[in-house]
């Protein structure tokens, strides 16, 4: 009988101890391919390891890393929010169009954040109340989201952003760390502490981990998923504000497929599209890694276009590795 | 000395099927009473009135003498009934300690706490004393769900559902997926959660288990509660005797 015991108890550490070293191996290849990516642009192009370039890397790690905190908390409870890259667009040419008829700053900053806000209302309505699955859901605001952006702007860019806010978008402590970046950083600390350290952060694996269990406990389920959603929405529109600041102007298809970038970086970072899985910090290493990437290859000249059949396929592999984790578990 | 649990005449209805016919059953503090019968005698059904997820078509249910409804899971959890599920609804991909205290967590003081901050040391302190309260061996509590074995989960789930003035366990055939050594474990740890005085249901298939355990043996069929045994005044032989109908009521006469 003693036996046993013995074999089932050296059974669960053996799994335990292989479920850290997976945990390493991961943030070890993660990191490798990082290195990796920054040694071949850096032997590639002159520019890359040049000091703008890492700045303008910062800047761009900002947006795709602030939309990944919000995808982290959607993909942890098991959905996805493909209206990021939409909303980015729509909180851009609202809050632009209104600064260039001159309200204040500060008015058209809150009305940009509202409509893109808005659109995370709906995907957790549309999740909770209206039983769709996540993926269709946000599929469809992120069509109503471009639409709109299109709709108000004609199609046209819009100028005419403050130079208060472009500064923001452009300038940095020192020539290194970006204003932006440094919005981030206080984003993702923020987030990080309520994912990890808060009750919201608690049901936010449950409810992805085992939404019956969840249920059973007594949470409130579809309050929970709203909040998490609005999260996202709002993210995304704070996402969007940051975008018009960086480039000075408002493009209606400025964030077309940011999504991907932000599901990739979060699923790269060890987040599970299964569910109950996914930190803040992983997927800030694997936003940095996106931005690298795309960064990168623009300078090495892979042309946009190849640039977004690149994107897909990192999407494809990340997911499919994520699947092949998942499954070697089980 | 009054029942924890009473009911009385329990009947239970979808459309034209009927689940339950008439189920009397009572349970007192301390002990533990096995159900047992046979796939289709209604022993899902009657728990799941008793945990709230039905509400009987006839009969009333008394807790502690005091005649209640059990409108959802939530409100019977509420009143101290407290459901370990067949499929053990823990939350894999998350600690043990969450699991333990999800839903009724315990806050930091002053302002964190106030802006949702969870105290996590003093949660840990306290369910390493539940589990030693138990004798529930979990190497460590902040292990996730996933890591653990089958038995190890049971435990959780156990420790979970005796921890929080609970009047009265359910405990669904919480052997049915686990091997001898672990569901020795788990009859242990039903023993235990009587000697805090609980009083535990336990459903189940393997008859044996109900003898190491029960004090009592409540066999349903087609229905109804056809009898009520001492497990200490029975033999095996006899129950299922009656779990299969070869002895009932009408041919004791």
């Amino acid at each position: 009988m003693g036996t046993v015991v013995e074999t089932k108890d050296s059974n669960v550490s053996k799994n335990h101890s292989f479920n850290a070293l997976k945990n390493i191996l991961n943030t070890s290849l993660v990191a490798a391919a990082l290195v990796l990516l920054v040694i071949v642009f850096s032997v590639l192009s002159p520019v890359f390891l040049t000091e703008l370039n890492l700045f303008h890397i910062l800047q761009q790690v900002s947006i795709v890393g602030i939309l990944a905190v919000g995808q982290a908390f959607v993909i942890i409870t098991a959905g996805i929010d493909m209206s990021q890259g939409s909303i980015i667009g729509l909180t851009g040419v609202a809050t632009a169009l209104l600064m260039s008829a001159h309200y204040p700053t500060w008015v058209a900053i809150l009305a940009g954040l509202l409509a893109g806000t808005l659109i995370g209302v709906l995907n957790g309505v549309l999740v909770t109340w209206a039983k769709l699955p996540p993926f269709i859901a946000t599929l469809g605001t992120m069509s109503i989201g471009a639409g709109l952006a299109l709709v108000i702007t004609g199609g046209q860019p819009v100028f005419g952003i403050p130079t208060v806010l472009s500064n923001l978008g452009n300038d940095g402590i020192g020539s290194i760390l970006p204003d932006i970046a440094l919005l981030l950083i206080v984003i993702a600390v923020i987030f990080h502490f309520v994912l990890s350290r808060s009750r919201f952060g608690r049901y936010t694996y449950a409810i992805g981990s085992n939404p019956l269990a969840a249920r059973l406990a007594g949470l409130n389920v579809k309050r929970q998923l709203i909040w998490i959603y609005i999260i996202s929405g709002f993210l995304s529109a704070v996402g969007g504000i940051v975008m018009i600041a960086w480039v000075n102007s408002a493009m209606p298809s400025a964030g077309d497929n940011y999504q991907l970038n932000s599901i990739a970086a979060v699923v790269i970072g060890g987040g599970s599209l299964f569910g109950g899985q996914g930190t803040i910090w992983g997927s800030m290493v694997g936003a940095l890694l996106m931005s690298v990437l795309s960064n990168g290859s623009q300078l090495v000249g892979i042309s946009t276009y190849w640039q977004s059949v690149l994107l897909g396929l990192v999407v494809i592999l990340a997911v499919f590795i994520d699947g092949f984790r998942q499954r070697s578990i089980a | 000395m009054e029942p924890t649990l009473q009911a009385t005449g329990i009947a239970k209805y979808f459309g034209s099927i009927r689940a339950l016919e008439h189920v009397d059953f009572e349970i007192y503090p301390g002990e533990v009473v096995a159900v047992l019968g046979d796939n289709g005698a209604g022993k899902s059904t009657f728990i799941k009135i008793l945990s709230g997820v039905y509400h009987p078509d006839q009969g009333e249910i008394r807790l502690n003498g005091e005649l209640v409804r059990l409108n959802s899971p939530m409100d019977a959890r509420k009143k101290g009934i407290e459901t370990v599920y067949q499929d053990l609804a823990l939350a894999p991909q998350v600690d043990v300690t969450s699991n333990i205290f999800l839903g009724r967590e315990m806050m930091r003081k002053g302002l964190l706490g106030k802006i949702g901050f969870l105290d996590r040391k003093a949660m840990r302190d306290q369910v390493k004393n539940m589990l030693g309260q138990l004798k529930a061996s979990v190497k460590s509590v902040n292990q996730v769900v996933d890591e653990l074995s089958g038995g190890q989960r049971q435990a959780v789930a156990i420790v979970r559902a005796v921890s929080w003035g609970t009047n009265l366990v359910i405990m669904d055939e919480p052997t049915a997926a686990l091997g001898v050594e672990e569901s020795a474990k788990t009859l242990e740890l039903i023993k235990e959660v009587k000697s805090k005085g609980i009083p535990v249901i336990f459903i189940t298939h393997t008859i044996p288990f109900a003898f190491d355990v029960a004090d009592r043996i409540v066999v349903l069929r087609l229905g109804k509660s056809v009898v009520n045994l001492m497990t200490h005044d029975t033999h095996m032989d006899e129950v299922v005797q009656w779990i299969t109908g070869s002895k009932s009521v009408e041919n004791n006469y």
